[in-house]
């Protein structure tokens, strides 16, 4: 029930309690209590808008800078991730497999924002071997929303 | 030996009332901003994966005819989910036939059993080909209603009570298009004992089979003895999201599958290759999907026969297919009344009951493979619409 719950607000976070209650046959109360223990267990982290900034701030930019790092003894990447992650300008950042460690998602006003992160605060840290930076040039599906894919098809209004 | 046009319409094709929703339709069309529950089919396209299949098969260049029989790989693709999901065993070689869609397997069942004035006992309410389909083979639809208080299912005693010696066969679908009625397997026992009885055919449209929210649905042909009687007809539409992909198929004995195949063979060729295509992966991959859209349905579900009940109409719990039936008597309208003013008022389309058949008259179908926001715009409205009428005593 737990992840009915957390579908429901997944897809959005507005919908009403008693809605979310309803639809899924239990009570109001028994929804609270779940997104209390969801909110309390961390599972939770916010509740935010889906934003396709690109309509609002198309000259913003955003970066995938894939690292390789040294792990350390007994923390692996964790610390040298955990620095990384602190930076505002951080918007996501993941402990990936294959050619290199860690995957971070940068977003800026403008290139040289982002250059001067990777000069300035990136590259020196330690335990950071090298980086390789991808510019996003445009964007096609955003937290499993399609951007932009058009009006999709009319049903008929009235069929049998 | 001149004269006037010999070109005209056959009269029995003239004498063919339309579809009783055919009226709505026209009334809806010319509007805007109507939020719809008319529809007949889910609100989602599908599956992307399925879409995907057809498209390799496409570009690979499978754009050919099957056998009529449609391709032996989505027939035993079929055999394989009939057993694991409903434990009934058929042949792919010589007892499925892929069809266009339910549609075209009823009308090939039609015809294939059908002497002229041969009558058939068709449950209603109902979906609104059955009885023109059993009409256009020659043969003779009987009503058999069913009662909302029974909560729409088909009882034995009104089947027994329609019997003639002309009876050869009886039609019915459940989960139930348009009320949303289920048959449990005690309630089809009777009638498949009424069935062996009398040596009736049982053609059992299943199309909605997957769409259950509670228990699980019984295969008409499951039940003790049914197997040989029973034309069993399921297909993609509903649980796949793939109504215009127009792919069906019929379970049955060989016999008559070598009969309807034959009529098929000259009508209609075979299936769509693609959809074919797209049916198989279907059927092996998209399990989690299909499950996914039926768990979305049951949430709706919940929310539209709640919010009906609130805002004041009497609504049996409809526990299959994606309809609520709520009945709209205590307004003093009659269904096509409250439907048309609901729709003129405040832009909702509901379908009149009647457009199934009579036993439907006094309720409404209202489609729940909606999206939420729809179907809580349609509660506001209908809620408004409900408030300004004069109340009954």
């Amino acid at each position: 029930m737990m992840e009915k719950v957390l579908r429901i607000l997944e897809e959005d976070c507005r919908v009403p309690i008693d809605e979310i209650a309803q639809r899924l046959g239990i009570t109001e109360d028994e929804v609270n209590k779940l997104i209390a223990e969801a909110e309390e267990s961390g599972a939770i982290l916010g509740y935010g808008a889906i934003v396709n900034w690109a309509k609002v701030r198309p000259d913003r930019v955003y970066a995938f800078i894939s690292i390789s790092a040294h792990p350390e003894h007994n923390i692996g990447f964790d610390e040298v991730a955990r620095r990384i992650a602190r930076f505002p300008e951080v918007h996501s950042l993941y402990l990936v497999s294959g050619t290199h460690d860690l995957t971070v998602v940068v977003e800026a006003d403008d290139f040289r924002e982002i250059a001067s992160f990777v000069a300035e605060r990136l590259a020196p840290i330690q335990g950071v071997q090298s980086t390789a930076t991808s510019f996003v040039l445009k964007g096609y599906k955003l937290e499993g929303r399609m951007i932009d894919s058009g009006d999709g098809p009319q049903r008929l209004a009235v069929s049998p | 030996m001149s004269g006037g046009s010999r070109i005209r319409v056959a009269s029995h094709i003239a004498a063919l009332p339309p579809s009783g929703i055919r009226r709505f339709f026209d009334l809806v069309s010319g509007m805007e901003d109507v939020v719809s529950l008319g529809v007949g089919e889910p609100d989602f396209s599908t599956p992307w994966r399925i879409s995907d299949a057809a498209i390799e098969a496409l570009q690979r260049g499978y754009t050919s005819y099957t056998s009529n029989l449609g391709m032996l790989p989505l027939r035993s693709a079929i055999a394989d989910y009939l057993r694991t999901e409903f434990g009934v065993e058929y042949n792919p070689e010589t007892e499925i036939l892929v069809t266009n869609g339910v549609s075209e397997g009823l009308d090939l069942a039609a015809r294939a059993l059908l002497e002229p004035g041969d009558e058939v006992l068709v449950a209603e309410p109902c979906y609104v080909s059955y009885k023109a389909t059993v009409s256009l083979a020659g043969g003779v639809p009987v009503v058999v209603e069913t009662r909302a208080e029974e909560e729409f299912r088909l009882r034995p005693e009104a089947l027994e009570a329609a019997l003639t010696d002309r009876t050869r066969a009886v039609l019915l679908g459940y989960p139930n298009n348009p009320t949303g009625a289920i048959m449990t397997r005690e309630d089809l026992l009777p009638v498949a004992e009424f069935a062996a009885r009398h040596g009736l055919a049982v053609l059992s449209d299943e199309i909605y089979a997957h769409l259950r929210y509670e228990g699980q649905h019984t295969c008409f042909a499951s039940l003790p003895g049914m197997r040989g009687q029973t034309l069993l007809f399921n297909g993609f539409s509903k649980a796949y999201a793939m109504t215009g992909w127009r792919l069906g198929y019929v379970c049955g004995p060989e016999e008559i599958i070598g009969a309807m195949n034959r009529i098929h063979s000259y009508t209609a060729l075979c299936a769509s290759i693609l959809a074919q295509f797209g049916a198989i992966e279907a059927l092996h991959h998209c399990q989690h999907e299909r499950d996914e859209m039926i768990d979305a349905y049951n949430q709706r579900r919940r929310f539209l026969v709640n919010g009906l009940r609130a805002i004041g109409l009497e609504c049996f719990e409809p526990l299959g297919a994606f309809y609520a039936f709520p009945s709209i008597k205590s307004t003093g309208l009659d269904d096509e009344e409250f439907a048309e003013a609901l729709l003129e008022e405040e832009k909702v389309a509901v379908i009149p009951g009647r457009a199934f058949g009579e036993s439907g008259k006094g309720h409404v179908r209202c489609c729940y493979a909606t999206s939420m926001s729809d179907l809580r715009t349609a509660l506001e409205r209908m809620a408004a619409f409900l408030d300004r009428l004069p109340r009954q005593v």
